[in-house]
């Protein structure tokens, strides 16, 4: 017994110093005042030199969005969230023209990026990783955009690719994610600032990993990025996004949309690490990230992956999801969720079964520490005709401590009885027999959490692409740093 | 190299070791035999450092430090190691990322440079065959799945590979059928040499006859009732506990 209070009271001591990503930029910011109506959008829109057409659609989710409730079924309560007193578009000021190479980027920004271990500089970058990375409203740099065009791969911002490959976004924005699909996606699709845009080509496997940088860097700023990627016939993709905010007081809105296009043949590989501000012990501050995310898997053979491992936030509410239309379409969710203090979760999948033998495969890892509370939340769907369609679910929850919940609501729907649907759930504790054990071995306490916590999530940690494995391995340990005993 | 003075520990408020002593020294093979309760168990997590055996009184002396103070992996790094009665399942982590962390955890600790993998590899592959040891072991989980005997082998492994000064075996021969019993007898004799001290608790007298102990000590109601060589296992296999429960019982 004693072991384990003293853990859970060292988690305690130690989420201080925790978060070494809270630092704030000292930039000069172009920053719309407070405050949400149609000349916000207008004002966005202008910002952006967007066509008409964008705007209209951006309008029409507004007014849209007026007459939506809040949802309330999930299970993190939150005061209800005053849109008047956020802002809705913050940029670094000399960004307004864009810059056209790194050279023209504001060397506070490139070192801010740095800092959080992202370099942009090229001959310093990951080899083999393009990075897009957006700073509050806008992206500030996209890196291998050359090399990545001599193979006819798009990746930019997408308020870059409104104006230069008008048509797919046009055929595809809102295709996966309408305009009206929920409060927070008509949100985002009015006020969305920008994200990223990726197209592969027929044919083409995408010579490098993608990978999109989200930082919130202004106070009381909400972040609204919408990423939109399509996989034409054939095609392979892997990319792979992470979040970092300062520490601040308030809880700050991200309310993001992505939106997965594969057609027949085609693989998107989707990675997020996740570690926004969580808040501080008490529950202060931190960020509210309520995603949209899904995918249509619209073409035969076709396969999605989304991988996901989520440390930070003070309330994460997502369901990365897949659609199988295409016959033989393939949807995959391994996630992994750790939540501390007062950190609150509410996560999980939804695979809505439609095409022939699609099958789909669910990983599900909870790590709940302190006085933190999460839900795994998942919905498998077999449609009528989607004959020999399968599905694997398993859903494992670890709790450290005994002040912490883990919940486990999935929703299982079969409308064709040749469809198989398998469940598995476990819940477990780090007992003080396997703390002790790997003790007596020389192992300190918390190498000993960590080790057992990157055991717990294998599966899922042994999908994400090399290059960040090793990096959310080591995630996993500081966000339970003196969590766990 | 072990000397336990007057020792007495509580546990959950109910004292159970009432006034031990007890001395090993460099390369002697000590058995405790006694009956269920007797404490052997309590002695074994009091001398590794387990939280909620609470030292009362007396001392542990090892390499002469008194070490009731310090933490478990402290005394791991010092040179105590024990060899668990059940060892614990750790799901997802490979034996191999295990072994080489508390290697290189007591490593550091000792102020030495860790290995890194090819060297730790080259280490651990001489250590698989001296034990028999299959590559397959070491590929799993730590203990997940692994039978009663495999988890009883991999004990004398990481004991292998951590090299202790002090050894506690805590009923080794427990849950083993004759064939796995030998398997792990023969392990832990390969490891005896004269740095190297271990007390092996048991309560049968079987695992003595694959094991042979320099001394014998009977522990029942929390004290050591009586010590001698090897011959009183052998007494103790024939007569029984019940001189030794009877004296405590009438004192």
């Amino acid at each position: 017994m004693s072991a384990t209070v003293e853990t859970v009271d060292q988690i305690t001591d130690l989420a201080d110093e925790k978060y070494k990503y809270g630092f704030v930029t000292d930039i000069e910011s172009d920053t719309l005042p407070p405050g949400l109506n149609e000349d916000t959008i207008r004002f966005i829109s202008a910002k952006k030199d967007e066509p008409e057409w964008m705007l209209e659609w951006r309008l029409k989710a507004f007014r849209h969005w007026l007459t939506l409730e809040e949802p309330d079924w999930q299970k993190p309560k939150f005061p209800k969230i005053d849109y008047q007193d956020a802002c809705y578009y913050a940029a670094p000021k000399n960004m307004k023209d864009g810059p056209q190479s790194l050279d023209e980027v504001d060397p506070e920004l490139l070192a801010t990026y740095e800092k959080l271990g992202i370099p942009l500089r090229e001959q310093e970058m990951l080899a083999g990783v393009a990075v897009d990375a957006v700073f509050d409203s806008v992206s500030v740099a996209t890196t291998f955009k050359a090399k990545l065009e001599e193979v006819g791969v798009i990746f930019c911002p997408i308020s870059e690719a409104v104006k230069r490959c008008p048509e797919l976004v046009k055929k595809y924005m809102g295709s996966v994610v309408p305009f009206n699909d929920n409060t927070y996606a008509t949100l985002n699709s009015a006020v969305f600032t920008d994200g990223s845009f990726v197209y592969i080509p027929k044919g083409v496997r995408c010579p490098m990993e993608l990978s999109t940088y989200f930082r919130i860097n202004e106070a009381n700023t909400g972040q609204f990025e919408r990423t939109l990627i399509i996989a034409d016939e054939g095609s392979y993709v892997s990319y792979l996004e992470g979040c970092t905010a300062p520490m601040r007081d308030e809880n700050q809105l991200h309310a993001a949309v992505v939106e997965l296009i594969a057609h027949d043949d085609a693989e998107i590989k989707y990675s997020t690490v996740q570690n926004w501000y969580p808040g501080d012990e008490n529950g202060v501050g931190g960020i509210y990230n309520f995603v949209t995310k899904r995918a249509a898997c619209r073409g035969r053979n076709s396969k999605v992956s989304w991988t996901q491992v989520e440390t930070g936030s003070a309330i994460t509410w997502k369901y990365p999801s897949c659609v199988l239309l295409g016959d033989n379409s393939v949807g995959e969710f391994y996630s992994i969720a750790i939540t501390n203090n007062r950190q609150m979760a509410d996560t999980g999948t939804k695979m809505i079964h439609i095409g022939k033998n699609t099958s789909s495969r669910i990983i599900s890892k909870g790590i709940s520490a302190g006085k933190s509370d999460q839900t795994y939340r998942g919905l498998v769907r077999m449609a009528g005709k989607a004959n020999g369609a399968r599905n694997y679910t398993q859903c494992d929850s670890l709790l450290i401590g005994d002040t912490c919940g883990a919940h486990t609501v999935p929703y299982i729907e079969s409308k064709n009885p040749s469809a198989v649907v398998e469940h598995e759930a476990t819940t477990s504790t780090i007992s003080e027999d396997q703390l002790f054990y790997l003790r007596q071995r020389g192992i300190d306490e918390e190498t000993a959490v960590a080790l057992i916590v990157n055991g717990f999530c294998r599966d899922v940690l042994q999908q994400l692409p090399m290059e960040f494995a090793v990096e959310a391995q080591k995630l996993v340990g500081i966000s339970l740093e003196g969590s766990v005993g | 190299m072990l000397e336990i003075k007057n020792l007495h520990v509580t546990v959950d408020g109910t004292e159970i070791l009432k006034g031990i002593d007890l001395s090993l020294g460099s390369g002697e093979m000590h058995a405790i035999m006694g009956p269920n309760g007797s404490g052997k168990s309590t002695l074994s997590y009091t001398i590794a450092g387990r939280a909620g055996y609470d030292v009362t009184e007396g001392e542990i002396l090892f390499k002469g430090q008194n070490i009731v103070d310090l933490s478990p992996e402290d005394r791991a790094a010092e040179g105590i190691f024990l060899a668990f009665q059940y060892p614990v399942e750790i799901p997802g982590v490979a034996n191999t990322t295990f072994l080489k962390e508390a290697l290189n955890a007591m490593r550091r600790h000792r102020g030495e440079d860790e290995l890194d993998a090819m060297q730790f590899v080259r280490m651990l592959r001489e250590k698989v065959k001296e034990l028999g040891i299959s590559d397959d072991m070491l590929k799993r989980a730590v203990n997940a799945g692994f039978s009663g005997g495999e988890k009883k082998r991999n004990e004398i492994l990481q004991m292998s590979v951590l090299e202790p000064a002090l050894a506690v075996l805590d009923e080794t021969d427990s849950g083993l059928d004759i064939d796995a019993l030998k398997i792990v007898a023969d392990g832990v004799n390969r490891l005896r040499n004269p740095e190297r001290s271990m007390l092996m608790i048991t309560h049968y007298q079987r695992l003595l006859d694959y094991i042979v102990p320099d001394f014998v000590h009977v522990l029942a109601h929390g004290r050591i009732q009586r010590s001698g060589g090897k011959e009183l296992a052998q007494e103790l296999e024939k007569n029984g506990y019940a001189e030794f429960t009877k004296t405590d019982a009438a004192a």
